[in-house]
């Protein structure tokens, strides 16, 4: 013990370590602090995790376009643990933003941002608007379809504000595109420029903090006053404890999407913001023609200004939060005002194209296949042959793994299918109830499969494989080539969305001589499911 | 004395176990995860190639020729396709082997020296045989070799392995 002691008083001697958690741990606060002031602490809890998940993340990820979807694709699909490092970069972000909200909407309700500590809600504002600041730069960074196109309104709505607006467009990288200088300036934003500044800026709001002491309720006076440590740093913890542990668990159980690859190109993608943004995104839809500006630009603007000047249009004396009905109903108003919005606009958005629905996040394989081998993977499904084979890493099952060593013949393999114990005398394989051509697809799927490919074909999204069995029994292959396994009397049907629209599609389906004078193409009139799932495995295949 | 301070302390003493405890949980949650981000090698997908290098019909019986081939190099998320080199030599009807470029002394580039018979490193004067043993020189070990195996009369060339030391 007493080298221990002497250790101590060396150092404080020294540095002053002491002293300052003794005077930072020990502060007084009024009797009626509480569970509701642990929000600030869990803000900056979430913002410290944020900083190091960031920093992980940037030390595989790649800050150009193009390179930056592959690095992330790298993150998710190869790096351990790189997943999750995402998940809770990705929902940190979404929670700081609901705990930021929280600790704003509490120091609200008490009145703390009351005199003397105006400076103290004000620099608060300020963060509140950098917290936003990384999320509208942060969603740029996968370089995905939903990040370009997101970026694109954003940068198109900052062009639109008055007088400033010519001048965001040069700051936001030129010409009002989102191309490689944009993407530049987000990133440099959002790891160089915002973290120092945040620091800073908490640093000025904890001091603040401290300066005046934590805001008391009128009564307090006559009470004695407490110590921060450890009730309160209790509280504090506890609070912080559960919020990591909904973060842990969403980053964890709800996957991040990935979409495809940002396409400038693309003509159908209906883009949308963050969740936190969408009251925006409809407050928008309010407006039209020229009163647009209103709701994109001056709106928001008058709210910030209306936030930032709340200590000064209300000035009235400290009271008990019970009595404090306006600034309860005030939050009530907002609050079912921003619901009410963002639920239109989630009731109203229509629903993403069905090819957003492929996770890009996980390998992508199947995407090579051709029709029959897709399709037969659709077979390999419907019979669960899962069941009784592996065709990947795990525990061996009753059957062989099927992608390992070398495969049959096609001729072998249905032969097999029809009667097993035939080919394997003593084998428990039932027959499979298929007919001939469907059995060849199952083949056909299988002589693909290899243990390096076997994870990017299981991805398969039902939809696509769907498709492909629609195709394969419309035997579209005898006339149209797909990823070059076909005919190719017809055009091929790779890169049919960059020619033509899915109505289209559906139309010439129907009656292609209408659309196509001189065609040879016989009409299909495919019930209107089996419709769906062709036009949607046509438009999912790569160019 | 103690009736007083006794709920005081223990009260005390629950909050700290607390604050300690949940503190080290989330740090553990998240030291965990770090470490096995940053220390654990990628999972990789590597392809295992053959890259067809040679016609083993048009070589002559040791005498090594030197064949260039392009190759898919996995480097993190991105692939890259390099050139590559080897030294082919056919050693008998059974055996054609294809050595690395480099000398296993410090890694330059070796050649053939055709009037000796013999492999010839420029550098510090390493000689290895046409079998890739070491004639004499500094070098330490007989030169690498590629995995081979020839389909359809072509020699194709896998991985770049070192000998083991104890063959040669």
């Amino acid at each position: 013990m007493r080298w221990k002691d002497r250790l101590h008083t060396w150092l404080d001697s020294r540095t002053g370590v002491e002293t300052a958690v003794r005077n930072f741990l020990y502060e007084n606060i009024p009797a009626s602090s509480g569970w509701h002031q642990v929000f600030g602490s869990v803000t900056l809890f979430l913002f410290l995790t944020q900083a190091f998940t960031g920093a992980l993340l940037a030390f595989n990820y790649a800050p150009t376009p193009g390179d930056a979807y592959n690095s992330l694709r790298y993150i998710l699909a190869e790096v351990t643990a790189g997943r999750l490092m995402r998940g809770l970069h990705h929902w940190g972000a979404s929670m700081m933003i609901v705990v930021v909200v929280l600790h704003m909407t509490q120091v609200f309700l008490y009145g703390a941002y009351k005199r003397p500590r105006e400076a103290t809600w004000m620099v608060g504002v300020v963060l509140l608007l950098m917290t936003l600041a990384y999320g509208l730069t942060g969603y740029l960074l996968p370089w995905d379809n939903r990040a370009y196109w997101g970026t694109e309104v954003a940068t198109q709505i900052a062009a639109q504000a008055p007088v400033i607006g010519p001048y965001m467009v040069q700051l936001l990288g030129g010409q009002g595109e989102v191309g490689v200088v944009t993407f530049a300036r987000f990133y440099g934003l959002h790891v160089l420029l915002l973290p120092p500044a945040t620091l800073l800026l908490i640093a000025v709001h904890v001091y603040l903090v401290r300066k005046h002491g934590v805001a008391p309720e009128p009564g307090d006076e006559a009470r004695p006053v407490k110590k921060f440590f450890p009730q309160q740093v209790f509280r504090d913890t506890v609070a912080i404890f559960i919020a990591f542990v909904i973060l842990f668990v969403m980053a964890v159980a709800v996957r991040v999407p990935l979409e495809q690859l940002a396409d400038p190109t693309d003509t159908t993608y209906i883009p949308r913001p963050e969740w936190y943004f969408l009251f925006l995104f409809q407050t928008l839809k309010l407006f039209e023609g020229p009163l647009e500006v209103i709701g994109s630009v001056v709106l928001p603007a008058l709210a910030i200004l209306a936030l930032l000047f709340v200590p000064f249009i209300d000035r009235g004396r400290m009271r008990k939060v019970t009595q404090r009905t306006f600034a309860a109903s005030l939050v009530a108003l907002t609050a079912i005002g921003w619901g009410a919005l963002t639920v239109t606009a989630v009731i109203t958005t229509p629903k993403p194209a069905i090819a957003e629905q492929i996770d890009f996040s996980q390998p992508t394989d199947w995407l090579q296949l051709s029709p029959v081998e897709l399709a037969g993977l659709g077979y390999f499904r419907q019979e669960n042959c899962i069941s009784c084979h592996n065709v990947a890493d795990g525990k061996p099952k009753i059957g062989p793994d099927l992608a390992a060593g070398t495969h049959k013949s096609a001729a072998w393999m249905i032969q097999h299918f029809k009667r097993p114990s035939v080919m394997r005398p003593g084998t428990a394989m039932p027959p499979i109830q298929l007919s001939d051509s469907q059995l060849n697809t199952l083949a056909a799927f299988l002589l693909k499969l290899n243990p390096r490919n076997a994870e990017g074909l299981q991805a398969a999204p039902d939809f696509a494989v769907q498709g492909a069995i629609v195709y394969q029994m419309g035997q579209c292959g005898s006339c149209h080539q797909v990823n070059g396994v076909g005919v190719k009397l017809g055009p091929p049907l790779n890169g049919l969305k960059q020619r033509r629209t899915q109505q289209w599609v559906e139309d010439h389906f129907r009656n292609p001589q209408a659309l196509s004078p001189g065609s040879i193409m016989p009409p299909y009139r495919f019930p209107p499911s089996d419709m769906e799932k062709i036009v949607a495995y046509l438009f999912v295949l790569p160019d | 004395m103690d009736t007083q301070t006794a709920p005081e302390t223990s009260r005390r003493g629950f909050y700290l176990t607390f604050i300690y405890g949940l503190w080290s949980l989330i740090g553990a949650a998240l030291a965990a995860p770090a470490l096995l981000y940053l220390l654990l090698p990628p999972r990789v997908r590597r392809e295992s190639e053959w890259i067809e290098a040679a016609d083993v019909t048009r070589l002559q019986p040791r005498v090594p020729v030197e064949v260039v081939f392009r190759k898919n190099r996995i480097d993190g998320w991105k692939i890259t396709s390099e050139k590559e080199t080897a030294w082919v030599v056919k050693l008998s009807d059974q055996q054609t082997v294809a050595f690395g470029p480099q000398c296993t002394h410090l890694g330059c580039a070796y050649h053939w020296d055709e009037a000796k018979s013999e492999f010839l490193c420029p550098c510090h004067n390493s000689v290895f045989a046409v079998d890739g043993k070491v004639m004499s020189g500094p070098a330490p070990r007989p030169l690498d070799r590629y995995e081979t195996k020839i389909e359809n009369g072509k020699l194709l060339l896998g991985q770049l392995h070192q000998p083991a030391r104890s063959k040669a």
